[in-house]
């Protein structure tokens, strides 16, 4: 079960695992994304935090092109998408393909879990490995079971959905994500949605995730948790990533004004 | 009301309640075959696309099923052309006809429900779908039809018997479904009330028994309204 168990490259100047570079947004009028980069390497935690309207959710979401950016490019596995324009300004993607094997990569754990109700928990986690990637039905299966069990549902695999807490459709959810064998796995503000008493569990499946060298950016209102876990954290203001670094420096001694002010009002 | 007669009715009106299982079927099955692809042209993203079918849909549902089945059994062999096309043989038929006018009435209902079914999966389960790397085609297969079909059971089962009951109107161009054998019968004994009513409990029986297989095939494909596995009622 190598696929499972924590596969890390070696350390050093190896290629970024993903790369986004200068990324744009705009609704209307309201530019909400003005240019960010970022980059992880392989094993890279990187948490996104900012208030509510500062775009870290619309930046996760153009990562993997859930929202199409006006401009900016991501990389990963070599594989380049660059957003171009058309004539009328409007923002043009070259091949589709390219995106949804970009997507198969890049996995995603929403804040509303997004599991499919119709089908059962293993289903929901045997589904895309099955029906994207084209793998064995026996092989997907045995990996989903294995995954069910390490996030704590191992017993509920037959179970639909709607009969599972928010906790455990979200614990769910996350190895739907990995049953993809993803490179990258992006978390929109995964506790968000949840009961105080069932954010620990869901946190804690997380944590393990980054213990085990799994490369993630998680956007989260959760900064202890963001401090405990990351490598990197990134300060989003008004669409510009106003400060970014190690946790030990970004939570004790900002540079940034507004960080210090946003940390005072979320650390108590 | 005479005993006698209503009961005599049955074996002659069971043949008539056959032909209207074999119409409302087969109009069913293409009706369906054609409201599939009219639905999802209806939820393009494209205005120009979505306008494609709107004229079919404004004129079926906006004119009578009657009128439709007169249109094609009356009016089409007004045209020289359809007259000595191959068709023919096929558009002279009443039986064709109506099935023809059935299916493209019950098409159009069920697209306009099919389309409301597929707005209303919910967007999330979509974006999981396409950000697990979905195409737009394998989505629409493996989630929002799926999600769609069960969303829309209980609507698409009311169209269908509300076609049950429609088919009478084959009755008005020859044909001898249940209603058409009913005053076939009346036109030889005298007896409409005994009739009528004999006929009006096969109507009864035959919805009974759909909506009984409706009901079953709800509680198969919405297993998960059921308690969970172990779980106390």
């Amino acid at each position: 079960m190598s696929d499972v168990s924590l596969a890390k490259a070696p350390a050093g100047d190896a290629a970024p695992t993903l790369q986004v570079l200068d990324i744009h947004k705009r609704y209307g009028g309201l530019e909400v994304l003005k240019g960010i980069s970022l980059e992880a390497r392989d094993g890279d935690v990187i948490s996104i935090i900012g208030s509510s309207g500062s775009g870290k959710s619309t930046f996760l979401r153009c990562i993997n092109f859930l929202e199409t950016p006006d401009a900016g490019a991501v990389k990963i596995g070599g594989e380049e998408i660059r957003v171009r324009q058309d004539r009328k300004g409007n923002p043009r993607i070259a091949s589709h393909r390219q995106i949804e094997r970009l997507r198969a990569r890049v996995g995603m754990v929403f804040q509303s879990f997004n599991l499919w109700p119709h089908l059962t928990v293993l289903q929901n986690v045997m589904e895309a490995p099955v029906h994207v990637l084209g793998q064995n039905k026996a092989e997907v299966r045995e990996r989903a079971e294995a995954l069910l069990a390490k996030v704590g549902l191992a017993e509920r695999r037959d179970y639909y959905p709607n009969h599972l807490s928010g906790g455990q459709q979200q614990r769910a959810a996350i190895a739907r994500a990995l049953c993809m064998e993803p490179q990258v796995i992006l978390f929109d503000e995964p506790t968000s949605a949840l009961d105080p008493e069932l954010v620990v569990e869901v946190l804690g499946v997380i944590r393990n995730l980054a213990e085990e060298g799994r490369t993630m950016l998680i956007v989260t209102h959760e900064m202890a948790f963001a401090r405990d876990v990351s490598s990197q954290v990134m300060f989003l203001h008004q669409g510009r990533t106003e400060e970014q670094g190690p946790p030990s420096k970004l939570f004790t001694d900002p540079d940034s004004q507004r960080l210090r002010q946003f940390l005072a009002s979320h650390l108590h | 009301m005479d005993m006698q007669v209503f009961l005599a009715a049955f074996p002659e009106l069971m043949k008539g309640a056959w032909l209207t299982l074999q119409l409302v079927g087969v109009a069913i099955v293409i009706g369906f075959a054609i409201a599939l692809p009219v639905a999802l042209l209806r939820v393009s993203a494209n205005p120009l696309v979505r306008a494609v079918p709107f004229a079919y849909i404004f004129f079926f549902r906006g004119t009578p099923l009657l009128v439709q089945i007169f249109l094609v059994y009356y009016g089409l062999s007004q045209f020289e052309a359809v007259r000595e096309s191959f068709l023919w043989p096929v558009l002279r038929e009443a039986y064709w006809c109506a099935i023809i006018a059935f299916s493209l009435n019950t098409a159009a209902y069920s697209a306009e429900i099919l389309r409301g079914a597929i707005q209303a999966v919910p967007h999330g389960e979509v974006e999981a779908a396409r950000a697990l790397g979905m195409s737009r085609a394998l989505a629409y297969r493996r989630v929002i039809l799926p999600r769609a079909f069960r969303i829309c059971l209980p609507a698409y089962g009311n169209e269908v018997i509300l076609m049950i009951k429609s088919s009478a109107l084959a009755s008005t161009i020859t044909l001898l479904d249940l209603t058409g054998m009913a005053r076939k019968i009346i036109a030889v004994t005298y007896q409409p009330i005994e009739t009528f009513a004999a006929a009006g409990v096969i109507y009864l029986v035959m919805i009974f028994l759909f909506a009984l297989f409706l009901r079953w095939l709800e509680g198969k494909l919405h297993a998960n309204r059921k308690p969970a596995p172990g779980m106390p009622n």
